[in-house]
Parts: structure tokens; C-alpha cells; sequence
């Protein structure tokens, strides 16, 4: 079976791989590109973990091929920390407890950044529909939904005495 | 989960997309969102030799708004749908519907050409767009035709479109005022075990002047209940009025018992989505 290059843009750096066009994303990212912040949980497109920023949409990769996200620029738990330390939400999720096992998390944060970009203080209701891709087993999503209310108020905060 | 290989293709215009198709027949498939396609694939109920992806074609992605009526491009994913102010306010129901498809994420993949041209009857879209007298519009070899969404479905995952075709654009009609779609679900992410979609106008008198009832999930096509609509008109969706027409959808849906329930509860919950349904979109008329 013939392979495509295909170009991506992850996490800020541009980068190519040589696969089939039958990989999926999930796969290109882990075991490709060594990003295993994007976890493989029911590989079935209803768990979430895998979900990454592509395009400024939460797509679950498990449920994309590579051959589609060629040219797509893609942000996963590893790009969302700087030099100056965790993203508001990885900090507001530890800050609250907002995972047990953390398996899920990578997803979560992944999908609250982009709830966040799109709703900036959202209501606990738009968090918890905004939050239903994302299956967590371990804390009843009590906390993970404080933790990202909490980044909202930190975020919106930040953003006011930025202007 | 490794679906088999295939060859991918990604045309920026219908009219490569249906070179492909006519160079590769049977061996080739589009994929537009893929949420139904690529799970077919990963479990190998679904294998082609040639996968044309149609997200690279702009004329598909467009929504168009005007007072003679809506145009949906088949590309236009459930997201851009819910996103889009000027749609929800001359067509609510079709907002109110997509929130309750699947979950953000598939939202921003899943498109309503694939939900409506796919056939799966437990998609949402075709039962909301029998319900809004959409017509689809087909695209092949011999140019475009248009099949009305009533008469588009016919049986579980067959279709009038010809395997030469593609599904290019949803026209719609603007909507009478009173709306709802409403769906039982066992939980996120998962078809219905029942769902109703119903329109009504209200007239100058303060009745029923324009009634439009189709279910989802209750056959293996989508359901348009004709008589249904016709029993509300006239009336001020009364008991007598609403009985009479959740008597004539239960004459027409035709259910089928699987891990969602027996038949006896799927039309007891067919019935329940029904009556909702109407008042609330008696109450919004």
C-alpha cells in the first residue's frame, strides 16, 4: 500500500511524516511524532481522551484518518504550557483536583481550552454540555467542572487587566 | 481498529469528485466528516480502494439565508449549524436538533450532508428535514436534479442518490414560527430511542394553519406523518386534536425492538416525544 507525506503543524513546530493514508491521527501523533499527550481510550469516537485542537475545532483523533488533518494545524496538552510555567487550566486542575487517574485528562484540558476560546465564562450548565465528549471514570466531574469554571474567572481576569 | 488501506483523494471542485467516482465506481466512497464512515471502517464493515475527501470543496460549505428560503451546503458540519445567529433565527429547529446530536467534538466534524445522504435511520437530520420539506440537491454525470427529502429514503441506508452522484445542497423552505425537536436518548453520544420533529403555523383565527410531524428512529426510513399534520390543522392543539394526530404517528411508524427497548416502549416513548413536541412548538406558534 502506497504511503503520502503529509504536513502538519503541531504544537507551533512544522512537521512531516511518510505513513498510509489509513493511519489514524491518534497514531501519526503517538507513535510518529512521540506526542503521547493525546491518549487512546475506547478508540470508538466516544471517550475523548484523544481529543486534540485542529483547525480550532476539539476532534477526537482516533476518528480521523492523517491523511485528513495534511496541512492542519494542531494543538495538543503538550503546547499548552510556556516558558512561564502550566496553562490556567492545568494549574486549575490540579488546584482542584480535577483528576484522579488522569487518563482522561489530557483530553479534557485539551476540550476545555477550546470551550473556553469559543464561551469565556461560560455557565456551569454550558461547561457540563460543552464537556460531554470527554468521559471521566474516576472523579464524578465535580471537580474538572470547578477547575475550568475557576480557569474562566482566572482567564477572564487576566484578559481585563491585560486591556 | 487499523481499517484497510485505501488511496486518498482530495479534489477542490464537484466536478474532479465526480471524475473520481466515475473512474473508480464502486471502489471509491466519499467521506465528508467521517464519524459514521471511518468507525464502518476501522471495524472493516467498510473497506474501498479509494476515499475522496470532500473537505477541501468551498462551494460546499456555504449557508445561505434569505427570505425565499435557506440554502445549506452538504459540507456545513452540525457545529457551523449551531454556531450560525442568522439560521437559528429564521429556522430554530434546525439548532434545536443539532445540539442534541452526539457531542461537541463530533459536532465539529459531523455534516448534515453526511447525516442526511448516509441513510443510517438513527441520524437526526433526515427525519428534521422531511419535517421542513428540504429538498436535496444531486449532483452527477448528466448535472444537478433535485429529490425532495420526503420522497429520498428508501430503505435503511438506501437512497434514491445513484452511486454516480453526490449530495451537493439542502434547499429549505423558511419555516411557520412554532417549532421543537425532541428526542429520548439513553445517553450522550447515542441515537434515539425516539424523536420528534414537529412545525406548526398558527393562523389569523388562533389556530392550526400549517402542521409538519416526521419521527425519527422508528422505522428503517425516516417517518413523515402526513396525517399526523393534517389532524392538528384547524384545531387549537387541543387533547382531541393531539390524540388524534399521536394515534395517526403511531399508525406509521414502524419500530423495531434492539437494546434501546421492545417495540411496546419504543412507541409509548414515540408517543410521549410526539406530544411534547407539540406543545412546544404550539406554544412558540
Amino acid at each position: 500500500m502506497s504511503t503520502m507525506k503529509i504536513d502538519l503543524t503541531v504544537n507551533g513546530q512544522a512537521r512531516s511524516v511518510e505513513c498510509e493514508p489509513r493511519e489514524l491521527l491518534i497514531h501519526t501523533l503517538r507513535e510518529r511524532l512521540g506526542i503521547t499527550g493525546p491518549h487512546i481510550g475506547c478508540e470508538t469516537s466516544h471517550c475523548g481522551a484523544c481529543t486534540v485542537d485542529l483547525d480550532g475545532r476539539s476532534v477526537k483523533a482516533c476518528t480521523m484518518f492523517a491523511a485528513q488533518a495534511h496541512g492542519a494545524e494542531i494543538t495538543t496538552v503538550e503546547g499548552l504550557a510556556t516558558a512561564d510555567g502550566l496553562h490556567v487550566l492545568q494549574e486549575m486542575f490540579r488546584e482542584h483536583h480535577g483528576l484522579q487517574c488522569g487518563y482522561c485528562t489530557p483530553g479534557m484540558i485539551t476540550r476545555a481550552y477550546r470551550l473556553l476560546q469559543e464561551t469565556p465564562s461560560p455557565t456551569e450548565e454550558e461547561v457540563r454540555f460543552g464537556m460531554a465528549g470527554n468521559l471521566c471514570r474516576c472523579t464524578g466531574y465535580q471537580n474538572i467542572v470547578k477547575a475550568i469554571m475557576e480557569a474562566s474567572r482566572h482567564m477572564t481576569a487576566m484578559q481585563e487587566a491585560a486591556e | 481498529m487499523i481499517p484497510a488501506g485505501f488511496e486518498y483523494h482530495r479534489p477542490d471542485s464537484i466536478a474532479d469528485v465526480l471524475g473520481l467516482l466515475a473512474e473508480h465506481g464502486d471502489e471509491a466512497r466519499v467521506i465528508a466528516g467521517g464519524h459514521s464512515l471511518i468507525p464502518m471502517m476501522k471495524l472493516r464493515m467498510a473497506e474501498f480502494a479509494h476515499l475522496i475527501d470532500l473537505q477541501a470543496i468551498a462551494e460546499m460549505r456555504g449557508i445561505r439565508v434569505g427570505a425565499d428560503g435557506i440554502v445549506l451546503g452538504a459540507m456545513v458540519t452540525q457545529h457551523d449549524l449551531i454556531a450560525h445567529d442568522r439560521l437559528a433565527e429564521a429556522a430554530p429547529i434546525i439548532r434545536e436538533a443539532a445540539l442534541q446530536i452526539a457531542d461537541p467534538q463530533v459536532r465539529y466534524c459531523g455534516t448534515l450532508g453526511g447525516n442526511v445522504a448516509n441513510g443510517d435511520p438513527g441520524n437526526d437530520m433526515p427525519g428534521l428535514m422531511q419535517c421542513l420539506d428540504a429538498v436535496y440537491v444531486l449532483e452527477g454525470p448528466d448535472g444537478r436534479r433535485e429529490v425532495a427529502a420526503r420522497e429520498f429514503y428508501e430503505a435503511a441506508y438506501m437512497t434514491a442518490r445513484e452511486d454516480e452522484e453526490i449530495l451537493v445542497e439542502i434547499r429549505l423552505p423558511v419555516p411557520p414560527a412554532g417549532h421543537a425537536y425532541v428526542k429520548q436518548k439513553r445517553k450522550i453520544g447515542d441515537y434515539a430511542t425516539a424523536a420528534a420533529a414537529v412545525l406548526i403555523g398558527k393562523g389569523a383565527d388562533g389556530t392550526v394553519d400549517t402542521a409538519s410531524v416526521a419521527m425519527t428512529n422508528l422505522g428503517d426510513v425516516p417517518v413523515w406523518s402526513e396525517i399526523a399534520g393534517k389532524d392538528l390543522v384547524g384545531s387549537a392543539c387541543d387533547e382531541t386534536a393531539v390524540a388524534a394526530a399521536v394515534d395517526a404517528m403511531l399508525g406509521d411508524i414502524d419500530p423495531v425492538e434492539d437494546n434501546r427497548g421492545p417495540v411496546e416502549f419504543k412507541r409509548h416513548v414515540a408517543g410521549v416525544m410526539l406530544r411534547r413536541a407539540i406543545a412546544a412548538a404550539w406554544a412558540r406558534a
